[in-house]
């Protein structure tokens, strides 16, 4: 009964067990009827979506097969909203006072952002045109610093804050920053009213065009949680990377219509003869962009900034869950 | 009980020549810095650990399977690759049947959040609906013990409470196969015999149980097969008594030394 035994059992028993999943997945169905319905519980769920037979393999830096693995994401889907509300509900933990610095920082950074406007820019501006400007600074800074920089920060360290979790159990990891795109927006939420309600105090028309506007922070969440996706495997292999975001956030903050409008650089550029298109190399133009001119100003964008965020969102989700799908396999041994 | 009719046709796992190699560098942390660094001085060291080595075995529904072995057998590899966490380097492996995880302590835990809400994460994420759960966490918070602690952080749990948390959790999954790693090690007396009791009537309810334990006399009661792993690779397959004698043998230490420290 040595290994040597066991070798030849093995082997033995080779051929009949290397039959295909679909025959295998019926015997199993079979099997599963004969059961007591009390034992079928747990098994019922998994039925139907995938089968309840498990084959694993090694794929080196392949993909998992898709259908399964969607299928299984779609279907684990309340643990990520769980995930992203317990996270929330830890955040602040005191309700009230969590509730109202969830607020008040952004608003104190709004201020702290427009101050350095006047002083960079003077103060020779009409009092509606800092207006105006102060209104934009907010809609773009509180969509940008919370929602987005959320997505990246917190996305970034889903996966290795993810811990045991990963090591013991088995799930489509996708799931964890998917659940901190989720927590971003929640955290969001509270400051888009807070926008409405600067906008309305200062005397600002509300424009019908804000009805598309959610088509732009839809971009942006898909932008989002691409970038998540691509930092949550990175912070796997190079656990200091939550440093260099922060630089990163920063200056993509500067170089995004933030606190400046977008016609301003388009102008500029125009003037030394370079094509202002440039410009859609970096995603956030015209996702921020489009934000606030429909939100603020009640102008439809031109069609190039539609094209530009759609493409850019699509692309930056697509090529985020397939880097991190190829690589998530290996995170069980890496953590 | 069907184990008989659909035993040759259709194991509940079958593990095909399967090994499983961890690749691990001497960084402690790896880091962006660290990579920079390295640039200069040329290639990093990796060291290749093969945790299993052409493993093959197949256990059929209905089996409750002891796992035993030396410290870095493979053990806890192998229990991985069962439930799909660490992806094999070769071979195949094929399970039939929902798995349950119980491995190692600890277990699939966020300390920061409060034993209730790890319970309901947990119950997620191994494919539970949102009713199961509420049908069923009154039983697992029963069945833990814990009291008002249930509600508290679980930084603050001892980690013989987190393990009981976590065994309740893994038995009330009604798994078609529990995989559990040592994780009574720090359970008490009374909490042991509970737990022993209960992974009996999983394995009695036809499911297949596999049970990682150092304490031979635990694996004698609870399993009706057994398998032993010496660095990697299976050295023997088949009923528990005579694979624990051969195993202790091996040792050259007597049955009676294992005793001591049972379960
Ligand atoms: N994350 C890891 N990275 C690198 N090597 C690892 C890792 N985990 C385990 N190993 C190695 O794999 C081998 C098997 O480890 P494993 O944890 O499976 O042993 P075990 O049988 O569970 O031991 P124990 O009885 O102590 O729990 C060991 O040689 C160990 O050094
Ligand atoms: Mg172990």
């Amino acid at each position: 009964m040595r290994a040597r035994e066991r070798e030849r059992v093995g082997s033995s028993t080779l051929d009949p067990t290397r039959e295909t999943t679909a025959r295998s997945s019926a015997a199993d169905g079979t099997h599963g009827v004969e059961r007591q319905p009390g034992q079928m519980n747990a098994t019922r769920l998994d039925e139907d979506f995938t089968s309840s037979v498990h084959v694993y393999e090694p794929h080196r830096n392949g993909l998992p097969r898709l259908r399964p693995y969607f299928k299984a994401l779609w279907q684990r889907r309340p643990f990520a909203i769980e995930m992203s509300r317990a996270s929330i509900r830890a955040d602040n933990v005191n309700t009230f006072f969590g509730q109202i610095w969830l607020v008040l920082n952004p608003l104190l950074l709004a201020c702290v952002y427009f101050l350095l406007l006047m002083i960079i820019r003077g103060r020779n501006n009409s009092f509606d045109e800092n207006v105006v400007r102060f209104v934009h600074l907010c809609a773009c800074l509180f969509v940008f610093h919370i929602f987005f920089a959320g997505c990246l920060r917190q996305g970034a360290s889903s996966v290795v804050g993810g811990g045991k979790l990963l090591l013991n159990m088995s799930f489509p990891r996708l799931l964890l920053p998917l659940a901190e795109v989720r927590t971003a927006f929640f955290k969001f939420l509270p400051t888009l009213a807070l926008f409405f309600v600067i906008l309305l105090g200062f005397g600002r028309p509300l424009h019908w065009e804000a009805i598309m506007a959610p088509a732009f922070l839809l971009m942006l969440g898909l932008f989002g949680a691409g970038m998540a996706m691509i930092f949550a495997t990175m912070q796997v292999y190079f656990r200091d990377i939550g440093n260099f975001l922060t630089y990163m956030i920063r200056m993509w903050l500067y170089l995004s219509p933030i606190l400046w409008y977008p016609e301003m650089a388009s102008d500029g550029l125009e003037r030394i003869g370079i094509p202002p298109q440039v410009l859609h190399v970096n995603p956030l133009y015209s996702m921020l962009g489009g934000w606030s001119d429909l939100l603020v100003r009640g102008q439809i964008p031109a069609a190039e900034w539609w094209i530009a965020g759609t493409v850019w969102s699509i692309v930056a989700f697509v090529a985020g869950a397939v880097f991190f799908m190829s690589r998530e396999r290996e995170f069980a041994v890496r953590l | 009980m069907t184990t008989n009719s659909t035993s040759t046709a259709d194991p509940a796992v079958s593990v095909e020549n399967v090994s499983v190699s961890y690749r691990t560098t001497f960084e402690k942390v790896p880091t962006f810095r660290s990579a920079v660094r390295r640039l200069g001085r040329g290639q990093r060291v990796v060291h290749l650990v093969e945790a299993l080595r052409e493993v093959s075995f197949e256990v059929n529904h209905g089996t409750s399977i002891g796992i035993i072995g030396a410290n870095g057998a493979g053990k806890s590899t192998l229990m991985r690759a069962i439930a799909g966490i660490l992806p094999p380097s070769e071979g195949r492996i094929e399970v039939h049947g929902r798995v349950s995880t119980l491995l190692a302590l600890g277990v699939g835990f966020n300390r920061k959040l409060s034993g209730r809400e790890n319970v309901v994460l947990g119950g997620l994420a191994a494919g539970m609906t949102r009713e199961e759960l509420n049908e069923r966490y009154e039983e697992i918070a029963d069945f833990a013990e814990l009291g008002e602690f249930i509600d508290m952080p679980m930084q603050t749990y001892s980690s013989g409470m987190s393990a009981r948390l976590a065994f309740s959790v893994a038995v009330h999954l009604n798994p078609d196969i529990l995989l559990i790693d040592e994780a009574l090690s720090t359970g008490d007396a009374k909490f042991k015999q509970k737990a022993a009791r209960k992974m009996r009537e999983v394995a009695e309810n036809a499911g297949t149980m596999f049970l990682v334990s150092h304490a031979m006399r635990s694996v004698k009661r609870l399993c009706n097969e057994a398998l032993w792993l010496h660095k990697g690779q299976l050295m023997m397959q088949g009923d528990p008594t005579e694979v624990i004698a051969a195993y202790t043998k091996f040792l050259e230490v007597g049955e009676d030394a294992f005793s001591l420290e049972d379960m």
